[in-house]
């Protein structure tokens, strides 16, 4: 099985303010329980159910996933930066799996 | 031909059934748009989905929406088995209520998105997106 890793684009330095754009990428089969496999059973549904993005403990977005998310989701959005930070991501497996990443940023 | 009573009832009856069913199709696809907005009619408002008309590969399809002010996006794909899609929800920090991901459309279809406005309103657009291979497997 592919090995289940989260990468985030997010730019090191902003000013007070800036809006930035965030892009993440988690590699995932992303199974939808729809398909089946060579002996004709349903391959149990595992995707990746809620992404969220949170700054220093303040939401920016939060996601619901359903299957119709294509493999490996993609996710790009804006973001407000009042001040230095941490950006936190965090994914959630059907499985009970949790994934993060954290990315600092720097206010100049 | 000449009926009889009982098969005229059948035809009659058959004929009945037969009406219902897209209705009942419709019905199924529109509930997950009515589970979003509590039933809240949506209106045609300031809300934007990109997507492409023509989809070659219905496993990785990118799309786009964006609903300034919106609290909460919902995507739904109406000809997939399932038409839910995605819901985002836009924090406090949200530099806009503009959100990219890439979802996967079974056959061509309705892309519909919906935006939960502050007010309680709710706003839809909605793009048809020719599929060459659909995408949900099976």
């Amino acid at each position: 099985m592919q090995r289940v890793r989260p990468r985030v684009r997010v730019p090191r330095t902003a000013a007070a303010g800036e809006v930035i754009t965030i892009k993440t990428l988690i590699s995932h089969p992303m199974e939808s329980g729809q398909r089946k496999d060579d002996d004709g059973n349903i391959i149990p549904r595992r995707i990746i159910n809620r992404f969220t993005c949170e700054f220093n403990g303040e939401t920016v977005v939060d996601v619901a996933l359903e299957p119709a998310i294509s493999t490996n989701p993609y996710f790009e959005f804006e973001a407000k930066v009042p001040e230095s930070g941490e950006f936190k991501f965090t994914w959630y497996d059907d499985n009970g799996e949790v994934y993060e990443l954290s990315k600092a940023i720097e206010v100049k | 031909m000449k009926l009889s009573r009982r098969q005229a009832i059948a035809v009659g009856v058959g004929a009945g059934i037969f009406a219902l069913m897209p209705h009942q199709l419709r019905a199924a696809q529109e509930e997950g748009v009515a589970a979003f907005t509590g039933g809240v009619e949506p209106k045609e408002g300031d809300i934007t989905l990109n997507a492409p008309e023509i989809a070659e590969n219905g496993n990785t399809v990118p799309i786009s929406v964006d609903a300034p002010g919106a609290e909460e996006v919902m995507v739904f794909a109406l000809g997939n088995p399932s038409p839910d899609v995605v819901k985002f929800k836009f924090g406090r920090l949200a530099g806009s209520h503009t959100a990219s991901t890439r979802i996967r459309l079974a056959k061509t279809q309705n892309v519909v998105a919906v935006a939960k406005m502050p007010d309680g309103s709710f706003v839809k657009t909605q793009k048809e997106v020719k599929v060459t291979i659909g995408g949900c497997g099976g």
